[in-house]
Order: C-alpha cells, then sequence, then structure tokens
C-alpha cells in the first residue's frame, strides 16, 4: 500500500468516526474517542497560468495536512467528497457552507511557482462558530520541499487550535528486516518522515543493528552495529554517511543515548565484568563509569531533560525495573513497583511522566506511568509492544509490535487512546526513533 | 641495511658448509654382518595411542562414545543458569580444552525475543558468561575462551510461541 492509498483509508476512518470501531485496518479507533474537533481541510488551489507548472502536480498538499491532522488522534477531518464549496482564497469563504457541515475549524490555501522556481504557499486557518481568521501564512521554499511546507502548515495549525506545538516535521529512524526468517536477513536502517512518506536506508547489513537514537540537532545518529561480529556503538552523520566506530569495548556495547545538548553518549557496557552504565563525552572521549553493582544487569539509560540524570534498566532486585540515577550523587532510586518486567523507559518531555515495556500476565505491553503519583497505566494492548518513543511534543507514542507474526510499526495517542499502524510495504520492521523537532525549511 | 648483512652472511655460511661437504671423502662401503636369528621375546600387548577428540571438521567428540559433544545448552526464561546435565557434559569440554591447550572456543549468549532487545544483549552475555565461568573454573585458560552475545538477534527458529522460545534461549560452544 501506497502513502496516497494510506491517505484515502485513513480518510475513510476518520470520517466514520460515528462508528465505534474504523473499518480501515490501519486505524484502531477506542472506545470513547468521541467527538473530537472537526477540521476541514480544502484541497488547496493552484494560482497557475496555463503555461506554468503545476507546483501540486505531484504533492498533495491538503491531504498531507489532512493526513497529519488525523493522525494526531484529536481532530475528525472531513472528507473532500463531502464538501459543499472548494474555497482557496478569502474572498470565496462561506462560514454557512461549514457550519451546516458541523465543523469546527477550516483551513484553505493556494500554491504557485515563483520566477526563481521556488514554491509558495499560501494558507488560512478559520474558526467556523466565531467566522474569524485565526491565523495565515506565507511560506516560500525549494520545490523539492512542498511536503516539508504541508508538514509546516499542520505544525502551525495544530498549534493554533491546540496549544501545543505541532510535531508532524518530525522524523523516524527504524530498522527494517528483509528476508527476517531466513538465514541471510539485511537489516536496513531508514530514515522517514513522520507520516511514513519518503523513507530512506541510511545504513545496510548483513548482521544486526538495533537501538537507533538522534542527537538533538537530529543531523546524526547512534545505534548498535554487528558488522564486527559483536556489538559496536556507531555514530553516523546523515547528510554526509560517515560513520565512526565510537565504543568497541570488550563485551556488550549498547544502548546509546545522546545527551540532550548533544554533547555525551549514555550507554551500557561490559568492558569491566558486567552490563553497566556509562557516559561518554563525544569531545574528550573520556569515559565515565556511572553504575556500579556487579550481579546486575544495568542498561537502556536515558536523560532526564535537564541532562543532569539517567533513567535505567536494572535487574538488580532480581527482576528488571526502571531506576533513576543522578549523574552527580550516583545514588540510583527504584521508580517502578508494579509488575516483573519493566524495561527500556523513556521520559515524557514534562518530565514527570515515564512510559517503559510492561509484562503483565505474561503479555509485554506498554505502560505509562505519573511519577508523582505513581499511577500506572496500560498504553498498548498487543502483544510483544516494545521499544517506546515519543514525539518531541509528548501526545503520540511509536512503538514496536507483532501483527501475524511480522513485525510493525504502531503510534498511540498518550491522551485518548487513539492507535495507528505505519505500513511497510514487506519485511520485519523495529525499534522506531521519533526524532526531536526539526526545522526541515531552514537550508542545510 | 642489518637485513642486508644478515643475507650476505647466511649466503656465505652456505658457500662454507656447501664446501665443506664436498671435500669430505666417500665412506667406505661397511663390511657385510651375517645375521644370526635371535628369538625376541614379543612386546607385552601396547595400549592404543588416544584418537583426538575431534571429527573431521574438528569438532568436539566425546572420547568415550565418540559421538558428537553437545556443544549448545538452554537456559529458562530470564535465567543464566546451567543445567546439572550440562554441567556434566561442559565438564568434557573442559577436559578436551584442557589437553588440548592450541584449541579456542568462542560461546555465543543468545535469548528469546521476549522483553527488550537491550536488556536481552546483556541477559545474552550473562548466558555466555556462565558457560565461560563454569570452564575457568575446570581449567581452562581464559585465553582459550570468547564470548560474544547476540541477545536476542539471531533466533534458530523464528516462530513466536514457547517451543520457538525455548530453543532460542541458548548458549553456543564452537571450537576454532
Amino acid at each position: 500500500m501506497n502513502a496516497r492509498d494510506l491517505v484515502r483509508a485513513l480518510f475513510v476512518a476518520a470520517v466514520a468516526f460515528t462508528a465505534p470501531v474504523a473499518q480501515a485496518l490501519e486505524i484502531v479507533i477506542p472506545e470513547g474517542w468521541d467527538s473530537p474537533t472537526k477540521v476541514a481541510v480544502v484541497p488547496f488551489g493552484s494560482a497557475m497560468a496555463p503555461d506554468e507548472p503545476d507546483p501540486m502536480a505531484s504533492v498533495d498538499l491538503a491531504g498531507i495536512v489532512a493526513f497529519d491532522l488525523t493522525r494526531s488522534g484529536q481532530f475528525s477531518l472531513l472528507q473532500s467528497d463531502n464538501m459543499l464549496s472548494y474555497p482557496s482564497a478569502p474572498d470565496q469563504v462561506y462560514f454557512r457552507d461549514w457550519r451546516i457541515l458541523d465543523m469546527d475549524y477550516l483551513v484553505i490555501g493556494r500554491a504557485w511557482t515563483e520566477a526563481s522556481g521556488a514554491v509558495s504557499v499560501v494558507y488560512h486557518l478559520y474558526d467556523v462558530t466565531s467566522e474569524r481568521e485565526i491565523a495565515s501564512s506565507r511560506i516560500t521554499a525549494a520545490p523539492e520541499k512542498l511536503r516539508d511546507i504541508a508538514h509546516r502548515i499542520s505544525d502551525e495549525v495544530y498549534e493554533h487550535i491546540t496549544g501545543i506545538r505541532g510535531a508532524f516535521s518530525t522524523k523516524l529512524l527504524y530498522v527494517l528486516v528483509e528476508d527476517a526468517a531466513t538465514n541471510s536477513p539485511t537489516y536496513h536502517l531508514k530514515v522517514a518522515d513522520a507520516d511514513g512518506a519518503r523513507a530512506r536506508t541510511v545504513f545496510r547489513s548483513t548482521e544486526p543493528l538495533l537501538s537507533p537514537n538522534w542527537a538533538p540537532d537530529a543531523l546524526s545518529i547512534a545505534y548498535v552495529s554487528f558488522e564486527t561480529g559483536k556489538s559496536t556503538i556507531v555514530v553516523q552523520d546523515l547528510a554526509s554517511g560517515e560513520r565512526e566506530h565510537i565504543a568497541a569495548y570488550p563485551g556488550i556495547n549498547g544502548a546509546p543515548e545522546f545527551s540532550p545538548d548533544g554533547t555525551k553518549l549514555a550507554m551500557s557496557l561490559s568492558r569491566d565484568g558486567n552490563a553497566e552504565i556509562y557516559t561518554l563525552d563525544l569531545a574528550s572521549r573520556e569515559l565515565r563509569r556511572i553504575t556500579r553493582w556487579p550481579t546486575a544487569i544495568d542498561t537502556e539509560p536515558s536523560w532526564t531533560a535537564d541532562g543532569m540524570s539517567l533513567i535505567f534498566t536494572s535487574d538488580r532486585p532480581g527482576k528488571p525495573q526502571i531506576y533513576q540515577v543522578d549523574l552527580d550523587k550516583l545514588n540510583p532510586d527504584r521508580l517502578t513497583w508494579e509488575g516483573d518486567y519493566n524495561a527500556r523507559a523513556r521520559l515524557l518531555p514534562n518530565g514527570r511522566h515515564l512510559v517503559y515495556v510492561h509484562r503483565r500476565e505474561r503479555v509485554y505491553h506498554i505502560a505509562w506511568q505519573d511519577l508523582e503519583r505513581g499511577t500506572v497505566r496500560v498504553l498498548t494492548q498487543t502483544a510483544l509492544d516494545e521499544s517506546p518513543s515519543l514525539a518531541p511534543n509528548g501526545t503520540m507514542m511509536i512503538y514496536a509490535t507483532q501483527d501475524l507474526g511480522r513485525g510493525i510499526l504502531a503510534v498511540v495517542s498518550i491522551d485518548n487512546g487513539f492507535r495507528y499502524l505505519l505500513p511497510e510495504a514487506a519485511g520485519d520492521v523495529r525499534e522506531p526513533a521519533w526524532s526531536p523537532f526539526i526545522d526541515a525549511l531552514r537550508g542545510r | 641495511m642489518i637485513r642486508q648483512l644478515f643475507g650476505a652472511l647466511s649466503v656465505v655460511l652456505a658457500g662454507v658448509l656447501l664446501s665443506a661437504c664436498q671435500s669430505t671423502e666417500p665412506e667406505p662401503e661397511p663390511e657385510p654382518v651375517v645375521q644370526t636369528p635371535v628369538v625376541k621375546p614379543t612386546p607385552p600387548p601396547k595400549e592404543p595411542e588416544p584418537e583426538p577428540p575431534f571429527d573431521e571438521n574438528l569438532n568436539p567428540l566425546d572420547p568415550v562414545t565418540r559421538k558428537p559433544l553437545n556443544s549448545t545448552f538452554y537456559f529458562e526464561y530470564d535465567q543464566a543458569r546451567l543445567a546439572q546435565g550440562d554441567i556434566r557434559v561442559l565438564a568434557v569440554h573442559a577436559q578436551i580444552l584442557r589437553d588440548y591447550r592450541n584449541r579456542s572456543v568462542n560461546i555465543e549468549g543468545h535469548c528469546d525475543e521476549r522483553g527488550t532487545r537491550e536488556y536481552n544483549l546483556a541477559l545474552g552475555e550473562r548466558r555466555s558468561d556462565a558457560v565461560r565461568r563454569y570452564l575457568i573454573s575446570a581449567g581452562v585458560r581464559s585465553t582459550q575462551i570468547e564470548t560474544v552475545s547476540f541477545g536476542e538477534e539471531r533466533p534458530v527458529d523464528p516462530g513466536h510461541d514457547e517451543s520457538a522460545w525455548a530453543k532460542n534461549r541458548r548458549a553456543m560452544m564452537i571450537y576454532r
């Protein structure tokens, strides 16, 4: 299924929001997901002369914006077939047409090619109830950045309506395994837009790849590669493709995570006998040992937003649980107490909530925990759920799960349980990592 | 420079030796000796020299039965404890590695797919280390042993059920 088909499938699902469960396979609307905000994104107009190239001949801007908003789980989008009019400029908007359709918000826009060859897009966001324009903006960029322009519009519309910064201009990093069940699998490290579009392989190996992770500037990545026959931590520049083996100590070299300021990598190494947490200063290459517990597995470190402490997995109580360690005091505190398998935690951007892999009745789910109140909630209901990674605005979580024995990626809303699956044509998909915020329109 | 000097010296030396041989007089033919038959005592039946406990691919064999020696050891879920039966087999491996100090092993640790990949990477190491520790306690030199954990990345059975998982939770000894 290509991205366009998925857009269509999701539209059907989103429009059928009155049904308790959507028809389309890609989307799961939970119970209680009722009357979300209703938005119409009208197909964008094209202000071109007959001999000018149509910038939207290959990219459906309104379709991308509508697909983005749909995936947030906070909006129900009006199918374009059901619209009564198709305005692309303010003087064509009749609010009556949208009130009849019970819309809360309306987005219109148009695109044209500048004399320089660049593409300009103007959009307007209206509040249908108050009949007011809430936002309007003109964005100009190179023609190959049309998709980026669409995601930027989604980000702005989302923020104007919800007050939360949009995260549609982000990327996903994940591992795709071809021929996973054979003796000769191929591992692809892939980068794609947050909607799954424009996927490209940034590294390929016949040996396992795992734990990919973004630098905070999203210009480089770190991951674990078995290309030398054993686990090695690699840092790779995305633009040049240049790679460096940054940790290849005796024993395991795993779980790299960039610090929020990008100057350090936290990792798990067994060079001193057993898996312990270390930080590596990327400039000085100075290695600092953080944990000391010779009988325990200490792994999966993740930084707090202030870079002052690490969350990590340790089986020092006998079974894996989540701990937090202050990097000055080095005295770990246990954070999870429910269940006998809690691992690979990630903090939400607010620093108060935690998501992690949680085993309950012998099934692995992703759980969410309020660190102040201690309440635990299971976010995902499928089996073998793994690798939770959060959108930088903290509203959505991507994770790996299985569908009919095949690894797939799913995204779930933290707040309302709205969930969708990212389709991949073939292969086993795993180890997703959601990028930090990216400004794709600023020249790179 | 030094190497050139050595080269020159060895050429000279070889020349000296060669000329020394050539200058020797030929040895006179030895006188024929009439052999008188002697009755030798029959030697006691000798112990057959033990055959090395390896097959044609140099994989280990049970020294007694000469059958392939089990080299894969299985573990319980989230455990790295060796089973009693496996320790008996490992004692034979240790004996072989003590007798053949020129042989070494690579011990791979593996896990089933449940649980997180990085935790399993460490758990696989714990399994390969359990085998390593036993071998060292039984007198095998640490220089004869290498370990590597593949975590859950290299299952032998790609299935998603208990029988597949049981096969995948393993440590494997590979002789080199």
